[in-house]
């Protein structure tokens, strides 16, 4: 298509670019106190509250790993858990940290605050449905947390809940923890998806103008594309826990074969377990990239944004994004390669699964590359994400290994398994998490983070994640397996991997520690933090040029911004500063013309 | 899991053709000043209606998806369709003409026309969820309970799983219905019945696939799909 400058022809804009104010009645004004702080249509208090529920539930899950460390690095000490709390800590575990942390913060968290205020809107554009998906998402996790109270506790059938073991009787938590773990997980995909309508629409609809889709952030691209990624698979998921608790309450035979349990036969009949797994990993794996992309998309920025140099193939990283979250929903059945299912098919998705490493590593290239011969501040924000780089070469490399299926077969059931997720997709994307919460919460509060808490937070929890996960392959290849209680006394474990798992748990315990130093920095900065001023990192993007900081409602004053640029004009040549705004107009000179 | 690949890839396309139109291999390190964007001028309303259809989509195919698993295994046994559907059928048709004829009457600005398309989409539909109801009872009076064969659980499964969405689409024709009462602009009004009329051809839609699929009508294509997915 044809180039066309804004201003080519005064007063009259071209085709495609919407007029340069949005009529204020557009946007939702709240008349009280409740309206502004509690039941808020604003995509920057309904990002906080995500986020600060997120990390609520996320500190519950994180206690419940520090009780699994305890019993795994001194077996029969802690006379308080039992096997089957056992298994109902790793279950709560793994489902909080990956759909109502990660998914919710990522999403409803960084998705909410920093959409409308990267691409110049002034808010989402169904800001009643925005308000309405958080209070569903807090519902959905208060029913989750329901379940450590009922009789019976919280279901303890492992985050992916497999059927038959989920719901007979030998899993803690069959009475009514399974079922309202079902309940929770329906109520936060309807919550979700009303979110993502306005995540995905509002990138669609809503850009100011000259905010072309290659000139969005590539935070904006990761989020986009993991929420179209979610929209879609999610109803995965819906429909494996609707046919679940049919079977459970209702008696139905979808995944329920016929059993005999304690020499009584069920009036189960028939059912397919795999069926369950074939729907859970259409979500489950795609789920994997819904969390990574957003994280790609923050570190790139503050990548580049640090190292003061623009990101190294744009198109490329862009190009990636898009192709890793379609490749990523023709990849599920390689966490099923021992499920029994047909032979054949572990070669395809064996290969599907080599292939998708390809743009993952174009993008693991293109950040070493843009930080060769940059200007490399060493900000906690850059620490974390160079942490964040390693750590998922780290994990994405025993992927590989994880995705052959000969390979992947011994190792299935062992704690490699288990370093390898944690690494991939728990370690890292969290890397990406702090970065962008040390990143951004200026512009949100006005105020820095302290800086030395900051430093301390971050050592403490990367050294600390790899003395904690980085033996645990070792353990792996020994063959320790994974879900047991005690190992108790076993030929092939050797009497140092106990020594191994003390450590282990001391180090978690540790790292545990660095993260209530980090809340008390987000709750003492917010108060006595040094002020930060409208731009204290020097970013071009546009969340950091608006009037107000914190952006005040409406985010834009009287006229939205105007973009001129892509988001990464960092270190231009001949620029007055090491950074050009992406709404600062190209300078007027003969010699300088529309696309040199 | 045939369907839903294929529902994925026909999704794919569309992503794809739509991004071949973004200008995905523009070098915008080198573009300077404000850009013409080759944005639709649809409503946002009217985008954020199409990608939740490809997500109710994505639901009923996945449905679909397990329906055509599940009915493989040894213990599966069809049940009679009752010939209620038929007649539930028609008038989902008609629910979906009359919601037509709102919109052609919301765009000729015909405020009595909008009113009578509406009341009578919305009549129709009711008549719908009725009959599906009636036929739920006529199978249990048969014998066919939920619980007593897959075929039976997925019947009403997805019954219901489409019943709650024409559900859903009715509390919205109701508002747009009280908006048109209050005597809104016709501006906005045609909005919010063409998104009414939209929805309603697509779960119409919906239901002529389900109740093939129910009637096994389309058994031959599901094995079309299975063959060329093993």
């Amino acid at each position: 298509m044809v180039d066309v400058p804004y201003d080519a022809i005064p007063g009259i804009p071209p085709p495609g670019i919407p007029p340069a104010e949005v009529g204020e009645v557009e946007l939702y004004h709240p008349k009280s106190w409740w309206t502004s702080y509690v039941f808020s249509q604003d995509a920057k208090v309904i990002a906080i509250q995500y986020s600060v529920t997120a990390m609520s539930i996320g500190m519950v899950a994180l206690v419940l790993s520090w009780l699994m460390r305890l019993q795994l690095g001194f077996p029969g000490t802690f006379s308080f858990i039992d096997p089957g709390q056992y298994l109902q800590f790793i279950t709560m575990h793994g489902m909080i940290m990956v759909i109502y942390l990660l998914t919710a913060l990522f999403l409803g968290g960084f998705g909410n605050y920093l959409i409308p205020l990267m691409v110049g809107a002034r808010d989402m554009v169904f800001p009643y449905v925005n308000m309405l998906s958080y209070w569903v998402y807090l519902l959905a996790v208060l029913v989750l947390v329901s379940t450590f109270f009922v009789p019976g506790g919280p279901t303890g059938a492992g985050w992916t809940l497999y059927p038959p073991q989920a719901i007979l009787s030998g899993s803690p938590g069959q009475e009514a923890g399974i079922i309202l773990m079902l309940v929770s997980l329906i109520l936060f995909i309807i919550g979700f998806t009303m979110g993502g309508l306005n995540y995905v629409v509002t990138v669609l609809q809503a850009r100011t103008r000259g905010m072309t889709l290659m000139r969005m952030p590539l935070t904006v691209w990761g989020i986009f594309t993991a929420t179209v990624m979610a929209l879609l698979a999610f109803p995965a998921l819906f429909v494996a826990s609707v046919m679940m608790l049919l079977d459970r309450i209702l008696g139905t035979s979808f995944f329920m074969p016929a059993l005999v349990e304690m020499g009584e036969q069920l009036k189960y009949n028939g059912g397919s377990p795999l069926l369950f797994q074939h729907l859970f990993w259409f979500f489950g794996h795609p789920e994997v990239y819904i969390v990574a992309l957003p994280a790609f998309g923050i570190i790139s920025d503050l990548i580049s944004t640090h190292a003061r140099k623009n990101i190294f193939g744009y198109r490329m990283m862009v190009w990636a994004i898009v192709g890793i979250g379609a490749l990523s929903f023709v990849v599920w059945a390689h966490h099923m390669y021992v499920s029994g299912m047909n032979p054949k098919f572990g070669f395809f998705f064996a290969t599907t699964t080599l292939i998708i490493a390809v743009p993952t590593a174009i993008k693991v290239y293109n950040w070493v590359l843009t930080l060769w011969r940059g200007d490399i501040h060493l900000t906690i924000p850059m620490l974390f994400a160079l942490a964040f780089i390693i750590t998922f070469v780290n994990g994405g490399l025993t992927g590989l290994f994880l995705g052959n299926v000969v390979v992947d077969v011994p190792l299935s059931d062992t704690m490699f398994v288990v370093a390898h997720f944690h690494m991939v997709m728990g370690v890292a994307p969290i890397m990406a998490v702090f970065g962008g919460i040390y990143h951004w919460y200026p512009k949100v509060s006005g105020r820095m983070l302290n800086e030395a808490l900051g430093r301390f937070h971050f050592w403490v929890t990367f050294l600390g994640a790899y003395a904690i996960f980085f033996p645990m392959h070792y353990l792996g290849l020994l063959g320790m397996p994974r879900r047991y209680h005690d190992i108790g006394e076993t030929a092939f474990v050797p009497a140092s991997a106990h020594d191994l798992n003390a450590f282990m748990s001391v180090a978690a315990l540790i790292v545990g520690f660095a993260q209530l130093v980090f809340v008390f920095n987000l709750i003492w900065s917010l108060f006595k933090g040094k002020e930060a001023g409208g731009n204290p990192w020097g970013g071009a993007s546009l969340e950091w040029q608006t009037p107000q900081t914190p952006p005040g409602h409406g985010n834009w004053g009287k006229e939205l911004p105007v973009v001129y640029r892509w988001a990464y004009d960092y270190s231009v040549p001949g620029a007055a500063r090491d950074f050009v705004p992406q709404n600062e107009p190209p300078a007027r000179s003969p010699a300088q013309g529309l696309h040199p | 899991m045939s369907v839903i690949i294929l529902f994925m890839a026909g999704i794919a396309a569309i992503a794809g053709w739509w991004l071949s139109q973004q200008r995905l291999t523009a070098k915008p390190w080198l573009e300077e000043g404000v850009i013409a964007d080759v944005r639709g001028d649809s409503a946002p309303a009217k985008i954020g209606l199409g990608v939740f259809l490809a997500v109710v989509g994505s639901l009923f195919a996945l449905f679909i998806s397990a329906y055509s698993m599940r009915m493989n295994m040894a213990d599966w046994r069809a049940l009679p369709v009752p010939r209620l559907l038929w007649f539930n059928t028609g008038v989902l048709v008609l629910s979906s003409i009359a919601l037509q004829w709102a919109h052609v009457a919301a765009r000729r600005d015909d405020m009595d026309g909008v009113i009578v398309g509406l009341g009578a989409g919305a009549a129709f539909a009711v008549t719908f969820l009725v009959g599906q109801l009636l036929a739920w009872r006529q199978l249990n009076a048969a014998g066919y309970f939920l619980a007593s064969n897959p075929a039976n659980s997925f019947f009403y499964l997805i019954t219901a799983a489409h019943g709650l969405h024409l559900m859903g689409g009715l509390v919205a024709l109701g508002r747009t219905t009280a908006k048109v009462w209050r005597g809104a602009e016709m501006t906005r009004v045609r909005l919010s019945v063409e998104l009414c009329a939209i929805y309603w051809h697509f779960l119409l839609l919906i239901w002529l696939v389900l109740f093939g699929l129910l009637t096994g009508w389309a058994g031959d294509f599901i094995d079309i799909c299975r063959q060329l997915l093993n």
